[in-house]
């Protein structure tokens, strides 16, 4: 069963990847004087993802600290690493961008400046995880981190809305900047939805990974016993 | 049209799905790492 969803939102991954890719080629080179902005059909949906993937974690952090259960903790650590994978590559295309755009490949302004600590926290997490080895006292701590990373997630999101940035301001339709224009916007979801089904499948096999090295665990315990 | 706009928006997406495509080897090296783990463990309770 877990491999035939697995295998359906491989599919639909592929699929709207293919059609949708046709769509953006056919959209025009520029748009009101934005040129190369056709990176924003990767950059935003991978910003989406990950923030997805943050929020997600957050919720299943929460689950365990209310429950004590080390399946939410093990979900969480699992989404997070793949979230980190996306907000990286957010990040590193806006840089390219912004290269073109405005001729420099960093500015310290709030919402690069928000999203590389946002990134630094999260690559902290993972590297807590690994330091920590005991595993209720890994979980607490993983979860107080996921809840402070996931206040500057808000921070980095309201950014461009609460400071005057080098980034652009906000610019969708949802988020009352006007929008792209006609039909410019829509190809961005898609890529959106493709990123979150290719992020479901990623957490999968990572949680797995994470049920294999429980049982690693399980059975040296068992063999240390012996 | 300026030829550095497509160069900069090939760059652009070439990152996104490279960063993309390290995340997915490296999960697939680990889980041949844990296989092998799994599989030596059990051999070892097996002859214990």
């Amino acid at each position: 069963m877990r491999q035939t969803i697995l295998f359906l939102l491989a599919a639909v991954f592929a699929g709207i990847l293919l059609w949708n890719g046709a769509t953006i080629l056919d959209l025009p080179q520029q748009v009101t004087n934005v040129g190369a902005y056709k990176i924003i059909y990767f950059h935003v949906p991978a910003a989406f993802t990950a923030f997805t993937g943050f929020v997600t974690a957050l919720v299943a952090s929460i689950l365990y600290l209310a429950t004590g259960k080390l399946r939410y903790d093990a979900f969480a650590a699992g989404v997070t690493e793949v979230a980190l994978a996306f907000a990286t590559a957010n990040l590193i295309s806006g840089m390219i961008w912004a290269r073109y755009a405005w001729g420099i490949w960093w500015t310290w302004d709030a919402r690069l400046t928000s999203m590389l600590v946002c990134l630094l926290m999260y690559y902290g997490y993972v590297m807590l995880r690994q330091a920590i080895t005991e595993p209720t006292q890994r979980a607490r701590l993983s979860a107080f981190m996921s809840i402070l990373g996931c206040i500057n997630v808000a921070f980095v999101y309201q950014s461009i809305a609460w400071y005057r940035t080098q980034h652009p301001s906000p610019v969708l339709g949802f988020r009352e900047g006007g929008g792209m224009g006609p039909g410019l916007e829509t190809p961005m979801y898609w890529n959106w939805l493709a990123m979150l089904c290719l992020a479901t499948i990623l957490a999968s096999v990572r949680m797995r990974q994470g049920e294999f090295a429980t049982e690693i665990d399980s059975l040296r315990r068992q063999a240390h016993s012996h | 049209m300026d030829p550095r706009e497509f160069q900069f928006t090939f760059y652009g997406l070439m990152i996104v799905w490279l960063i993309i495509t390290v995340y997915v080897l490296s999960l697939a090296l680990r889980e041949r790492r844990l296989r092998q783990e799994l599989d030596r463990v059990k051999r070892m309770l097996e002859k214990s």
